[in-house]
């Protein structure tokens, strides 16, 4: 009896361990236990004794250091943050970690130094001329500085480190040696979409290189979110301090205005840019997931209001005004679509069946589809008579593009939801045309100027 | 004889889905199988077995469900799914090509005896 009971107690606490592991999930560590308990029965029916059996069931069961690293592998969306998988904790780790705070820091001092240094040259920042010079260069002043964190982070090979160098200044000869007037259209494209295409840049430095691994990508679709999140918020307090800043001078009849549109708020928003990815990698337990959690909250939402949307269109048979914006308009609609989407697959345990949000997630693509379909259709008859402006074009492809995408993700999610296919086909779906967006934005950036004369 | 950590990692999948194919099971007994059918010469840890399983659920070559026989424990059963058929007709045929072509060398290098021939035939 109580050999049974030795047994029961060493058994409870070698899983008191295992659930430790935030690696290992309950159901993880209960199939686990039930194979050490089977591999104690059968060792103790050969005729050894318990403590013994034991002993030995847990020795070939594996370390436990190298289980929770395959178990990691396999779950990253456990903890998708540690792309460098818990190793094994030896000094010169510890002293990266160390560093790591210092590092970020210098790399967030460069990027708001960085946005200072055409000032020095005569290009002002709050000049009215140059304001089309720090409109296209926006993202080259913080995102180098990023990558450059990730890389050294990562220990990403030289040739890696190459290729970004060369991405990003491919980026910067596109912003700068095409003749964009300020007003022109092109220049407005090019502000958009460099920023876009140099952040995938940036993406292959989180990934240490590794841009081919379907897991990694989804890691920073992940990271996309969230950084997106911790920026809004940094942003947030740094209104609260501008606003104090400035009437607390006031009230001692200083004027701090100058101080704050040539410093405060070129340099902070450059500093945030590094401070926000920092936070994501470092603070994430802290704030799980926070991406995943309003797309929650907003997906029942936005899936009324497009079925609303899509009733009032049949009820009235109003067709939809395609004014000059409408495009744009349902561009960002469908971006919105696919964000919810992405985050709702980012946080999904992958062999979870079909359940009711699922099936709300179809309806919302699919109205969003429907929709787009509507509007595109209305837009056709007047693309000639509009002609193809770098604008439209631009629209007019980003609509396909994100159209496409969600069309075929309808399709796999249908044949989830009717449990025809695995959940891993949409999320390996969604990763692979990451690529698709990358080479639009780089398209947009480096073809369109030449393309429509620099109009 | 130690099979290297290579060709253990390699030969897993097909292994896992052809003792699934077999009827559902689970991982303790997938483990036992894979023993008996190589003899005691494929030595997994044990542990790491569940991570493939449930890499190849990801996959959706298999699916679980948990079960509860009568007076046992509770445990999570594996099936083999009609695409993990198809993935695992798809590896045999790999397999096979590779088998195939490591006879080609055996014969051809007849100097380089192996030391104890029985094994390969056996095993493959």
């Amino acid at each position: 009896m109580t050999v049974d009971n030795d047994l029961e107690g060493q058994i409870a606490e070698w899983r008191a361990y295992i659930h430790r592991r935030r690696e290992l999930h309950h159901t993880d560590a209960e199939e686990l236990e039930d194979h050490l308990r089977s591999r104690i029965t059968e060792l103790t029916e050969a005729g050894l004794r318990a403590d013994e059996s034991f002993l030995i069931a847990v020795k070939r069961m594996g370390s436990l250091d190298e289980l929770s690293r395959e178990f990691a592998r396999e779950h990253s969306e456990r903890l998708w943050k540690q792309l460098v998988l818990p190793g094994e904790p030896d000094a010169p780790t510890a002293a990266r970690s160390r560093r790591e705070l210092p590092v970020m820091v210098l790399c967030a001092a460069v990027a708001a130094l960085a946005i200072k240094v055409p000032s020095w040259f005569g290009v002002d920042l709050s000049g009215d001329d140059d304001a089309g010079f720090y409109a296209r260069n926006a993202s080259l002043f913080a995102l180098p500085a990023l990558a450059a964190y990730f890389a050294w982070q990562r220990r990403v090979g030289l040739r890696v480190i190459g290729a970004l160098a060369l991405l990003f200044v491919l980026g910067a000869v596109a912003a700068n040696a095409y003749p964009l007037a300020d007003d022109s259209q092109t220049m407005v494209l090019t502000a958009i979409h460099l920023p876009i295409a140099l952040w995938l840049v940036v993406g292959v430095a989180y990934v240490g290189g590794d841009w081919r691994s379907d897991r990694r990508r989804m890691d920073f679709i992940r990271f996309t979110g969230e950084w997106l999140i911790y920026f809004v918020l940094i942003g947030l307090g740094g209104g609260v301090l501008t606003g104090i800043t400035v009437n607390a001078f006031a009230a001692i009849g200083l004027d701090a205005e100058g101080f704050i549109q040539s410093w405060l708020l070129p340099c902070g928003a450059m500093a945030a840019v590094i401070v926000s990815a920092w936070l994501v990698e470092a603070k994430q337990s802290v704030i799980e997931n926070m991406a995943p959690v309003l797309t929650r909250v907003f997906t029942p939402l936005f899936t009324a209001t497009l079925l609303a949307f899509l009733v009032a269109v049949v009820w009235t048979t109003n067709g939809i005004d395609v004014e000059r914006d409408a495009l744009i308009l349902f561009d960002l609609l469908l971006v919105i679509v696919l964000g919810m989407l992405l985050y709702a697959i980012s946080a999904r345990d992958l062999t979870a069946r079909p359940g009711l949000f699922d099936r709300l997630q179809l309806a919302l693509i699919v109205s969003a589809l429907i929709i787009d379909v509507l509007v595109l259709a209305a837009i056709t008859g007047r693309i000639t008579e509009w002609g193809f402006s770098p604008n439209k074009t631009a629209a007019l492809g980003e609509n396909l593009v994100l159209l496409a995408n969600l069309a075929w993700s309808a399709w796999l999610y249908l044949g989830f939801v009717r449990g025809r296919m695995p959940f891993a086909r949409l999320e390996r779906w969604q990763t692979r045309y990451v690529l698709v967006y990358a080479g639009w934005a780089w398209a947009v950036v480096l073809a369109f100027p030449p393309l429509f004369n620099f109009a | 004889m130690h099979i290297t950590k290579d060709l253990v990692a390699a030969s897993a999948t097909p292994l896992v889905l052809g003792i699934l194919a077999e009827g559902e099971s689970y991982g303790y007994a997938i483990l036992k199988q894979v023993n008996d059918l190589s003899g005691g010469q494929l030595e997994w840890t044990d542990g790491l077995l569940y991570p493939l399983l449930h890499r190849l659920e990801r996959l959706g070559h298999v699916e679980s469900a948990w079960e509860t026989p009568a007076g046992g424990r509770r445990r999570k059963y594996y099936r083999i799914t009609d695409q993990g058929r198809a993935e695992l007709a798809e590896q045999r045929r790999q397999w096979a090509a590779v088998v195939d072509a490591l006879r080609g060398v055996w014969s051809t290098t007849q100097s380089i005896k192996p030391i104890t021939a029985p094994a390969w035939g056996a095993g493959l």
